[in-house]
């Protein structure tokens, strides 16, 4: 899967006034990969890529799709060929969700009944319950809105998958489960998928690539997160990631750090023992120890899941529930620095909580190890960058 | 009364004449107003041109058109085919300008997914833009057609059979009962025909009675144009919050 799905050739728009709205772009997408257009407003994004399904023309330059150029293929078929998610869904308000996902199958002829029938399995596949088939649009909350629009453009099954900007109308916390699922759907589907935002930080979560645009449609930089992150082509694109691209760029490292035993108090029943690596786990507790030293113990439920930190003093002995500190961010093991340094930094105690799958604690680890294991890794990027 | 019960089967006979010179035109004026609205939703140079148009053609007096038709069509001057035309004219008048609203008023989002669904033109107006067109148009063409059903009666005057005969007829010979019977009819008449219109409009428009669906015209318009632009998604949350109760 390693031919281009998708080719931009000294594609420009200038618009009749004079303003180029695209200049110049040479662009390939991979098959198979979902490459994020970002860019400022009025960076010709957006216009890049309605050129794909013709919706806007370009003046000069050849627009290829599966080796194709697109204006030889008529506008209508090309279209019904590429699935397109809008910003606000642009669900038909006059059709039921099941109407409304069946929309190209049924232009391009397939049955009333075979269209549902295919639109109600969609929507299990886009996390929506069946039961929702029968609704209108406007019964449907934002979110559910936007999946409704993910599943119509995968109703036909295209293996090119248009998105303009798709997420960025919805609250934070649906768009987080909305940017998670279509991460999960592509692992499955392996659509050529191009995104357009305005937001560098969906572009770094989600894109296999990204192509950070400029103002007056120059292409400032293609390359992978990683890439961007660490080496931006010039100020522009600096700029536009940020001043946190460092702190950023850690969620493109594994933690390197080993867990460190903690001292865990089971809130309900008041029962002190240690969980960590190498002991029985959980080991009884022997005394003030680490605890005492660290001057923080852990609250777990009955689950063993983290509930927060209780101060200890000098003797070991820890306060009172009313003094519980709510914890900081959970790390997996195997998640990446960034997540293990937020744990740290987001700690009352200053260490990083570690979970196992199950969400039961794991260990800690210190934000000192964590700090240690980030400056190793520059050290050896650094050297990378020497040797090389 | 007695008046009713003697003349029963004329009152029906007017009343059914009556009834297609109020229907016939409001038919063909729709067809003929569709068409010009959508030409002229969105142009530069069509819309004022026809907006403007319509409204001079409901300024020219009935009674004068009835007469000067027939020099331009050349028909007898008693003929129903006048009363039809002229008709037909005031209710393109009412209609090509609600019908270029409600061309005006649909979802710009909407029917761009549909362009990119790859909906072709013809296809597109039929299944997207005119059943989305339905509230703003049904409207329209109520105050056309109730304003066509007391108009019919004018044509009377110059002796074209319908409910205004028994106005003429009962002014003429001073039967007051007769003058009743006809405004009375014309009312009953243009309360059905609405009201058939409304269940009509009703039911072409279901998905308007549920959730967001529910808010007035005016309300949708305002969210649209209003600062947060919060349409679809937190708007549409909102609102089934809110209950969502059909209006």
């Amino acid at each position: 899967m390693t031919d281009m799905a998708i080719r931009y050739r000294g594609v420009s728009k200038v618009y009749p006034d004079g303003t180029a709205a695209v200049d110049n772009l040479d662009l390939d997408v991979p098959a198979g990969s979902l490459t994020v257009f970002v860019g400022p407003s009025g960076c010709g994004k957006t216009t890049s890529l309605r050129m794909l399904n013709r919706m806007v023309e370009p003046t000069s330059g050849v627009v290829e799709v599966n080796g194709r150029d697109v204006s030889s293929i008529p506008a209508a078929q090309l279209r019904r060929s590429m699935g397109y998610v809008m910003q606000q869904s642009g669900l038909m308000p006059h059709r039921t969700v099941e109407d409304n996902i069946a929309t190209v199958p049924r232009l391009n002829g397939v049955s009333k009944r075979e269209a549902r029938a295919n639109a109600r399995e969609l929507l299990g596949s886009v996390g929506l319950d069946e039961s929702l088939a029968t609704r209108y649009p406007a019964q449907l909350s934002g979110g559910q809105q936007q999946r409704v629009g993910v599943a119509r453009a995968l109703a036909a099954d295209p293996p090119v998958l248009l998105m303009d900007e798709p997420f960025s109308a919805v609250d934070p916390v649906v768009r987080q489960d909305l940017q998670r699922e279509l991460l999960d759907l592509q692992q499955r589907l392996h659509r050529t998928i191009v995104f357009v935002t305005h937001d560098i930080d969906e572009a770094i979560l989600l894109g296999n690539r990204v192509a950070v645009f400029a103002r007056g449609g120059r292409l400032a930089q293609y390359a992978t997160p990683e890439e961007l992150l660490r080496a931006p082509a010039d100020d522009f694109v600096a700029d536009f990631i940020g001043r946190d691209r460092g702190f950023r760029s850690l969620s493109f490292e594994n933690a390197p750090v080993d867990l460190q035993p903690v001292t865990v108090l089971n809130a309900d029943t008041g029962e002190r023992t240690v969980v960590g690596p190498g002991s029985a786990n959980p080991a009884p507790w022997q005394g003030a120890g680490a605890a005492a030293s660290s001057g923080w113990v852990l609250a777990v439920d009955a689950r063993h899941h983290p509930v927060g930190w209780l101060p200890v003093d000098e003797r070991g002995e820890a306060a009172g529930r009313e003094e519980l500190r709510v914890g900081g961010t959970l790390w997996h093991r195997g998640d990446s620095l960034r997540t293990a340094l937020d744990a740290a930094l987001s700690s009352p105690s200053g260490q990083a909580v570690a979970v196992s799958e199950d969400g039961a604690v794991a260990g800690v680890v210190p934000g000192e190890d964590v700090m240690r294991a980030i400056e190793a890794q520059r050290a050896a990027r650094h050297d990378r960058v020497e040797s090389a | 009364m007695n008046w009713l019960a003697n003349n029963w089967s004329s009152v029906l006979e007017l009343a059914g004449s009556h009834l297609v010179q109020s229907v016939v035109p409001v038919v063909i004026g729709l067809l003929v107003s569709v068409p010009l609205a959508r030409a002229a939703a969105g142009s530069r140079w069509l819309r004022p041109v026809l907006v403007t148009g319509s409204s001079l053609l409901y300024t020219i007096p009935s009674l004068t058109l009835f007469v000067v038709l027939p020099l331009i069509l050349g028909t007898q001057i008693t003929s129903v085919g006048n009363v039809v035309v002229a008709l037909t004219l005031y209710v393109v008048a009412i209609l090509v300008r609600s019908c270029v609203d409600a061309f005006e008023s649909l979802d710009r989002d909407v029917l761009q997914a549909a362009t990119a669904m790859g909906y072709k033109p013809v296809r597109r107006f039929f299944g997207v833009e005119l059943p989305l067109a339905v509230p703003v148009m049904v409207a329209g063409l109520r105050v056309a057609t109730v304003s066509n059903i007391s108009m019919v009666s004018v044509g009377a005057v110059i002796g074209i059979q319908s409910l205004g005969t028994l106005f003429t007829d009962g002014l003429r010979r001073s039967i007051i009962s007769e003058i009743v019977v006809g405004i009375v009819a014309t009312v009953v008449i243009a309360v059905v025909l609405d009201q058939l219109l409304r269940l009509l409009g009703h039911a072409l428009t279901r998905w308007q009675r549920t959730g967001a669906g529910a808010r007035r015209p005016a309300e949708r318009r305002r969210d649209k144009n209003g600062p947060g632009g919060a349409r679809g998604g937190a708007g549409a949350l909102a609102t089934v919050e809110s209950g969502g109760a059909p209006a």
